[in-house]
């Protein structure tokens, strides 16, 4: 009964709780840490329209910016950034300093959101105003078109409006110097 | 009944049992497992007739329709991903939360190319449930912080403005 | 003077009590010093009154409208009804943590307060461990989610106002619930102590099986209680969603379930040891990990703590420690434990085990059903979702067989059983099922209803043969059997109520399965018909209230034109809020349920329709009344003179111990 064998049978069974555990509980710590990347999302259904070419849509002119379109994005010949926005959206505040230095290196359009043009034109006055271009989307279609879950959100838009980068948080420093900027970069020099 | 018999029905029991809970988990994963699409997906490769599906996107504005057929309700509302749209057709009383150009699930069997019959829309379960998309909508509009307890309803989101939104500010912390 | 500032000291006074709990008993009970061992039921007491005044300081900020706190700012209004404050300090994240905590001091009082016949040596190490965990869940408390933390600048107003959120049910569920979960910790701090002494023996079994059943009890009431709140709040008519929350009750209730038998096993038999210190591990690891796992957002769920990531890294950080620690122990320990005999397979031990095997094998696969859709996520990045076909699908075809050997177990006497004697006995109650299917198969369509309610009606009955058998039912005179039942164990008069409440839940799910609904649009004045009752829109009426106007339906239910009852769902709007709930009308005749939901109003103002749902619901509260029963079974246990004589009476022999104590 008690020979080594039997011993080191009986230990490895008493071990393989622990075994068990230890392998769910490192899945468990992957999908947290993934949670908190973002990279993993269990209920995520939202599939970004990455390197397709940007949905059917026009936007009315917002003050001070000039609305633009679906032909608009089609026709660039250099990367430009979308970022839609809305003035009763706190992140979108706190975002605004990052887009107004990263205006610099590179053109950015905006849409507000489900936004009262006089609201918009408002938060932009005090935010200050980084967007070259700007559209106006009261009702949240063109929001729709873009399958977009929230605001703000950003795409990085390549020659020709096509979809190259998406970003459904708002933008960090390090997100814009680590991702953004160097893909901009590959997109120009074709 | 000796030693080695005894061992040997306690053996078979536990492998009898646990066998057949495997066999019933993977004959239940062959059919009973319901898989979520979008709504490009349920275009490009429509899953089968008889399968129950979990479809997820944002109803478009303006697209919802009541009818009555007979005494009884039916909503059509197209729902899209951005890419494609289906429409959905439910039979019953749609939940509180649901409203145009928000996120809704809807439970049941896609008919091609582009119509969906649901036995079921979720927009909500109680009042502090939403479906994940949406709740990570409001999050990151900032208009909900989750360490303030349950989410506004649906109608007062759309309503708040600037002013509340600056108000929020100084109150929280903001999120993210 | 109850400041919030208090209560975080309290809280953190309560935490450095547990850390010491945790300690100097260990070391006391190694060393066998008699003095460090002793400190343990003081140190436990001191723990519970600091968290008593951490918890009241709480209640006291929500009660006394102290914005300023954080916590009562986001979970309290002014207008809130003083029931719903307090009770609302438990409804959020951080409170529910602090009553968890609480609950587990309550728990460590409590051995200090009823074991006091155990051994020094065991009952401080109980108490340690019991420390040691609570610990854990202080720190978690003081650090992520401080339920004293202050805002400033402090709002006028809460913004707690959520009225779906008002009610009894919820209010009071989650304290039941809870301690059903944290009860467990008892059994489990019990075999963290036998696995550290490195003995096991009939009387460990004894002594902890009141503390398993009496956890039991709780969670069996708090499922129940979670389930009817789901059914008349929710107004879908559902009572059991199969949702993560849902299980995670679930889980824990099904390996408690075996824990609770093959304890018995371990007391009568000296058997199944190893197996039962592993059920008392596994049991308390399950509640934790289902109710924390749930708030770290892996799985999704309709009732939503808040979601945390961050603070979920914590929780698994406390998880890995608790349960990877003592399976680290049970793995290092158990070998060295002397395995018990085996026996033979028709006896009452052969019948436990199988009871065993099959709970079980039906927690493995609600197990599987709720974590495959976050492993299918991480490994193949597919999302599903497992729902309510899946799990019928798979545990009814288990429970089933449990169901049928529920019958015979308790008749087989113990070490070597004939097979047909017990079917002599119990040949009414098989009679009795076979015409239960008979009745079964015209009622109710489908066969695993039929079934069901077969096996429900072969418990009942076999429970009844059980206690018939053993007073001499009809066989002597009535005097006599009364007599006799009131001489009978208290313990075997609550198996068979706790199993005849199986029955009972039993045969609601399988009448359940036969509910009927109908959704319609109709104006006022029309009648539908549902399930042989005739149910007429008669009102419909705007009622102002405190703080919304209701829109209250009418609906009077004829039964062959006799007038039934006269019910009155309505839908409030909160005018603040802009916020809709649904009032469910239900009348029940506790054979059925007449389930009435108004829906929204439709159409012109001259001659508006209402949308109506309609469910008749047989049976429904049965699936309750037959959980209150099983708990009232355990309690009538827990009773028993045995039980509270307790083991082998031990002389107080350490003073040190009566004069702290």
């Amino acid at each position: 009964m008690t020979t080594p064998d039997t011993t080191t049978r009986r230990r490895l069974l008493m071990a393989l709780p622990l075994a068990g555990a230890g392998a769910v509980g490192v899945a468990f710590w992957k999908m947290l840490s993934g949670m908190e990347q973002g990279s993993f999302n269990p209920h995520d259904i939202h599939a970004p329209a990455l390197n397709r070419p940007v949905p059917d849509f026009t936007t009315p002119d917002l003050a001070p910016g000039k609305g633009f379109g679906t032909a608009d994005l089609r026709g660039l010949t250099q990367p430009i950034v979308l970022n839609f926005f809305a003035s009763w959206c706190i992140p979108c505040l706190a975002e605004m300093p990052i887009l107004m230095t990263l205006k610099e290196q590179i053109p950015l359009w905006g849409i507000a959101y489900k936004d009262k043009p006089e609201d918009a034109a408002g938060f932009l006055r005090h935010s200050g105003n980084p967007f070259s271009r700007l559209g106006l989307d009261q009702d949240g279609r063109v929001g729709i078109e873009w399958g977009i879950s929230g605001v703000p959100e950003t795409f990085l838009i390549g020659p020709g409006g096509v979809i190259r980068w998406h970003s459904a948080a708002p933008l960090g420093e390090d997100t814009i110097r680590d991702t953004l900027i160097p893909l901009a970069r590959t997109l120009k020099t074709p | 009944m000796t030693r080695k018999t005894r061992r040997l029905w306690l053996v078979i029991a536990c492998v009898a049992c646990l066998g057949t809970a495997a066999g019933l988990i993977l004959r239940a994963f062959s059919s009973d497992i319901v898989f979520f699409v979008t709504p490009s997906q349920v275009v490009a490769a429509p899953p089968p007739k008889d399968r129950t599906v979990k479809l997820g996107g944002m109803v478009v504005a303006g697209s919802v329709k009541r009818e009555k057929r007979g005494e009884t309700p039916i909503s059509t509302f197209d729902v899209t991903d951005g890419q494609a749209s289906v429409t959905v057709h439910y039979e019953g009383i749609l939940p509180d939360l649901f409203r145009e150009g928000q996120s809704v699930v809807a439970i049941g069997t896609a008919t091609p190319p582009h119509d969906f019959a649901a036995a079921e829309v979720l927009a909500k379960h109680d009042e502090t449930y939403m479906p994940k998309e949406v709740a990570e909508a409001l999050k990151k509009a900032g208009k909900w912080d989750p360490r303030f307890g349950p989410p506004p309803s649906a109608t007062s989101w759309n309503q708040m403005t600037v002013q509340d939104a600056r108000k929020d500010i100084s109150a929280a912390p903001a999120t993210n | 003077m109850l400041s919030p500032e208090l209560g975080h000291y309290a809280l953190a006074l309560a935490c450095v009590l547990a850390g010491v709990q945790g300690i100097l008993p260990l070391i006391g009970a190694q060393r066998r010093n008699a003095r460090l061992m002793a400190l343990a039921p003081g140190l436990a007491v001191g723990q519970l009154i600091a968290l008593v005044c951490a918890f009241a300081c709480l209640i006291n900020a929500a009660v006394t409208d102290d914005f300023s706190v954080q916590n009562v700012a986001a979970n309290s209004a002014v207008s809130k009804p003083l029931l719903y404050k307090i009770t609302g300090v438990w409804g959020n994240h951080e409170g529910s943590i602090l009553l968890w905590a609480l609950i587990l001091s309550l728990c460590g009082a409590a051995v200090a307060a009823f074991g006091r016949s155990l051994p020094t040596a065991l009952r401080a190490r109980v108490i340690a461990v019991l420390g040691l965990v609570a610990t854990g869940f202080e720190l978690f408390c003081l650090t992520t989610s401080d339920p004293f933390a202050r805002v400033w600048p402090a709002p006028m107003d809460g913004r707690g106002m959520n009225p779906l959120l008002q009610d009894p049910g919820l209010a009071f569920h989650p304290p039941v619930l809870y301690t059903g979960y944290v009860g467990f910790a008892v059994p489990f701090a019990f075999a963290i102590a036998a696995l550290i002494e490195g003995r096991v023996d009939a009387a460990w079994g004894r002594w902890v099986r009141p503390w398993a059943v009496a956890a039991w009890c709780f969670l069996t009431c708090g499922i129940a209680m979670g389930s009817w709140w789901s059914y008349y709040v929710l107004g879908w008519g559902g009572y059991w969603f199969w949702d993560p929350v849902e299980n995670a009750s679930l889980i824990p209730w099904l390996t408690g379930t075996a824990l609770i038998h093959s304890a018995i096993v371990v007391e009568k038999r000296e058997a199944l040891k190893i197996w039962t210190v592993l059920l008392a591990i596994g049991t308390f690891s399950f509640s934790l990990s289902g109710t924390f796992l749930v708030r770290s957002g892996i799985l999704n769920s309709v009732h939503a703590f808040a979601n945390d990531p961050a603070r979920g890294v914590f929780i698994l950080g406390l998880l890995g420690v608790v349960i990877g620690g003592s399976l680290a122990l049970f793995a290092y320990r158990a070998p060295s434990l002397t395995a018990g005999g085996l026996f033979a397979p028709l006896s009452r031990e052969g019948a436990l085990v199988l009871n065993n095997i099959l709970l079980c094998s039906i927690c493995a696969v609600v197990l599987t059903g709720t974590m495959y859709p976050p492993f299918m996520s991480l490994l193949f990045d597919r999302t599903i979702s497992v729902g309510k076909p899946f799990f019928d699908a798979t545990t009814i075809p288990l429970a089933l067989p449990l169901f049928i050997f529920m019958g015979f177990g308790p008749m087989l006497p113990w070490k070597r059983a004939q097979l047909w004697p017990v079917l002599q006995k119990l040949w009414l109650a098989a009679c009795v099922s076979g015409i239960a299917v008979v009745v079964a198969t015209i009622r109710l369509s489908g066969v695993l209803p039929v079934l069901c309610a077969a096996a429900a009606v072969w418990i009942i009955g076999s429970s009844i043969t059980d206690i018939a058998t053993r007073t001499k039912l009809f066989r002597t005179s009535f005097a006599n059997s009364v007599h006799r039942a009131r001489m009978l164990p208290r313990a075997i008069i609550g198996t068979a109520i706790a199993h005849a409440g199986v029955g009972i839940t039993v045969l609601g799910l399988a009448a359940m399965s036969q509910a009927q609904h109908r959704i319609v649009e109709v104006p006022i004045g029309t009648t539908e018909h549902l399930a042989g009752y005739d149910w007429t829109l008669t009102n419909v009426t705007q009622e102002p209230g405190p703080n919304y106007t209701a829109m209250a339906a009418t609906l009077e239910v004829r039964r062959h034109g006799q007038l039934v009852t006269v019910m009155h769902p309505s839908k409030r709007s909160f005018n603040s809020q802009n916020q809709t709930t649904t009032d469910v009308a239900i009348h029940t005749n506790l054979m059925a349920d007449l389930y009435g939901v108004l829906g929204d109003r439709h159409g012109p103002d001259s001659n508006p329709t209402y949308v109506l749902r309609l469910h008749y619901n047989p049976l429904a509260p049965w699936m309750w009344l037959g959980a209150l029963v099983m708990a009232f079974g355990g309690a009538l246990s827990l009773s028993d003179r045995r039980v509270r004589v307790g083991a082998p009476q031990r002389a107080r022999s350490s003073t040190a111990t009566v004069s702290v104590s």
